[in-house]
């Protein structure tokens, strides 16, 4: 190696270390901004006789829906869509949930009808104390499907004895009238 | 002696100021003075004569210049507006709402800036068709081709995060939706998101974010591609247009024009005219602004901004991950390997400069961009109302049922497509112009349905029954 080709070559490290460095600098710095506040808290519903059996009722600011099941199960089905994040509504004609941005439908328990959705509504955690329902709305729990399990009873509602019929987890039984939507 | 001494008194400061800008003096000749403005200005970016094919208007369509124009009254309009724009969620719609109601011609500043950029992506677009169909990104001109896909991205996302500015219905839930779709991107996808938007909802670190990448990021990195890719038009030298089967040009025995007064003449002519109807466009159509953003209700249909309209009916169909990341990624790979492996590189099989390539390749376009369309409005239609693939494919995860398989048969069909064009005797160059059309039709009816026939919660619908 030349004293000319050694000179060349360390210019060429020198600006190129300068020059990485300057890119990690930027990006740590960038990467430890932090967002403002964090969404969720536990929030009280209201208490469970609040809560007609075959509704769903919205609570908008917080973005879920709490269900109630014939059976007296509670579910709180987080309003944002799975699909891109959106936010469903619950369509009362068709008692489903619909997603005005590319149309995935959802039913009562959250499940899937309608694609793009890949996977059912997220919930947040019920739990009932002194006959106070509350919601954690801290943690949306993901779900690859669902199960009876997702529903939550009041202590005075015992689940069904094993062995029962499954809790209605899918539509309205065909001409039972529904109290609908509050 | 000093020389100095010798010129005698000193002349006055603002002839010191003049001289120390122009070192010569003002010449006293017509020909010196225009040999003296050439030299300065025009000649960087052009040569000195250009040949006279390379002026005719149905070859370029002057659609360089035109984004030219666009780029600057971006430039011109945006510096205004950011003086009147407040970033930050509470703020930013009334600021924009005070712009148009109260600032001396803000509505028209803020129209010619919304259309600007969007006639912007739609120029770009159409110089991309022209370049690709009149082979023009054949070599030496691949580099060019690479800069201008840069360009037309920069374009895209400056168009994208200048629409979360005004805060409004709009803005929000679009860029909610682009941005969750980075959740679908493998390994690196949630972190990118979360340094776009800084993990949860779009709120004020989002639009600090976007507002910053808008206005200091993309501007200046236009500037410079532009710069360069214009100045790569004269390296490469410009493509020249050719007759259908008109033998490969001799460059050195072509007729020639002095670049002053031909083609600038003709640039400011049409820079001119452009400017002119963006104005009285502007006068008129008023940018649009929906409802202050409102995180709990999305409208109903939510939809894009137009141009991302073909990507949205996308997502209706097929599994988001193939939405995010396998058809942008083979577009893409597409489009960035077509310089390299189109051309044929015999120079008596050079296309450039013919529209279409061939006589074939005029056929194909025709049938291809048919087929494209009509093959893509049946298939949603058929979506919509019969196709049921989650149960076709019961118990199938929706990647595979409604990803891997709908996307997999089509690009089966597509490569059959591609091979039986060859076995008919189709070149390399006429297949690709065959694919790329049918591919280009396809999309543009996606926004065409997209934008004209999704109603409530994004049905079908005919676009008077909306
Ligand atoms: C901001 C966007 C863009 C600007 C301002 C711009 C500007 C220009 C200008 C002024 C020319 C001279 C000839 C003409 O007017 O047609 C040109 C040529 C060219 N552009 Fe672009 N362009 C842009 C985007 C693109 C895109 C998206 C592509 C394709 C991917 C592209 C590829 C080319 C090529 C290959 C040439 C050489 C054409 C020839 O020699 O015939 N450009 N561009
Ligand atoms: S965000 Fe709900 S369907 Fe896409």
């Amino acid at each position: 190696m030349t004293r000319r080709d050694f000179f060349g070559l360390t210019w060429r490290v020198l600006t190129a270390f300068t020059a990485g460095q300057a890119a990690c600098i930027g990006l740590r710095f960038l990467a430890s901004r932090k967002a403002e506040g964090s969404f969720g808290e536990v929030l009280i519903a209201g208490l469970s006789g609040d809560f007609p059996l075959e509704t769903v009722t919205p609570f908008e600011q917080a973005r879920f829906f709490l269900i109630r099941f014939a059976d007296g199960g509670f579910l709180a089905l987080s309003s944002t869509c799975p699909h891109l994040a959106c936010v469903v509504g619950w369509d009362t004609a068709r008692r489903r949930f619909a997603c005005p941005c590319h149309g995935s439908e959802f039913e009562r328990d959250g499940s899937v009808v309608n694609p793009p959705a890949p996977r059912p509504l997220d919930r947040f955690a019920v739990l009932i104390e002194n006959d106070r329902v509350k919601v954690d709305t801290r943690q949306a729990l993901r779900r690859t499907s669902v199960t009876p399990e997702d529903l939550v009873y009041a202590p005075t509602t015992p689940p069904p004895a094993p062995g029962a019929a499954p809790a209605t987890l899918d539509s309205t039984a065909p001409g039972q009238p529904g109290p609908g939507y509050r | 002696m000093n020389q100095d001494d010798s010129r005698g008194p000193q002349p006055g400061l603002l002839t010191r100021v003049r001289r120390s800008i122009w070192r010569e003096p003002w010449p006293e000749s017509d020909r010196g003075r225009v040999r003296l403005t050439l030299n300065d200005l025009i000649l960087h970016l052009h040569a000195p004569r250009v040949p006279q094919r390379a002026l005719r208007a149905t070859y370029s369509y002057g659609l360089g210049i035109f984004a030219i124009v666009l780029f600057g009254v971006l430039g011109f309009t945006g510096v205004l507006l950011t003086f009147t724009y407040t970033p930050s969620p509470n703020d930013a719609y009334a600021s924009i709402q005070t712009l148009t109601a109260e600032i001396w011609i803000g509505a028209l500043i803020r129209n010619m800036h919304h259309w600007s950029g969007n006639l912007l992506l739609i120029v770009s677009v159409l110089h991309l068709l022209r370049v690709f169909y009149t082979a023009a990104f054949h070599p030496p001109r691949e580099f060019n081709w690479l800069l201008g896909l840069g360009l037309l991205a920069l374009v895209a996302l400056s168009n994208f995060t200048g629409y979360l500015m005004p805060w409004d219905q709009l803005a929000y839930w679009a860029t909610t939706i682009a941005t969750s779709m980075l959740n679908y991107v493998p390994v690196a996808g949630a972190s990118i998101r979360e340094f776009l938007v800084g993990g949860g909802d779009i709120g004020e670190f989002a639009l600090r974010t976007f507002f910053a990448f808008h206005i200091v990021v993309f501007p200046p990195l236009l500037a410079i591609i532009i710069s360069y890719h214009i100045w790569r038009v004269r390296k490469d030298t410009f493509s020249l247009p050719r007759a259908l089967n008109e033998p490969p040009l001799d460059r050195r025995r072509i007729e020639r024009v002095t670049t002053i007064p031909h083609l600038l003449n003709l640039e400011i002519g049409l820079a001119l005219l452009a400017l002119a109807l963006l104005i009285a466009w502007s006068t008129w159509v008023p940018a649009p602004l929906e409802d202050a953003a409102n995180p709990t209700h999305p409208p109903n249909p939510a939809k894009a901004a137009w141009y991302f309209m073909g990507f949205q009916e996308l997502l209706l169909h097929f599994h988001p991950a193939f939405v995010t990341v396998v058809i942008p990624g083979l577009t893409l790979l597409g489009l960035f390997l077509l310089p390299y492996t189109d051309a044929d590189p015999r120079p008596e099989r050079n296309v450039t400069g013919i529209w279409f390539r061939s006589r074939r390749g005029r056929w194909l376009a025709a049938l291809s961009a048919l087929l494209g369309a009509g093959l893509t409005a049946a298939l949603v239609v058929a979506d919509e109302h019969w196709l049921d693939l989650p149960a076709l494919f019961g118990g199938l995860p929706t990647a595979i049922s409604n990803g891997a398989v709908p996307i997999g048969a089509l690009a089966l069909g597509l490569v059959v497509y591609y091979w039986s064009l060859g076995r008919q005797g189709a070149t390399r160059s006429e297949r690709n112009l065959a694919l790329f059309t049918l591919l280009f039709a396809a999309f543009l009816t996606l926004t065409v349905i997209g934008v004209f026939f999704r109603g409530e919660n994004m049905a079908l619908v005919l676009p008077w029954n909306r």
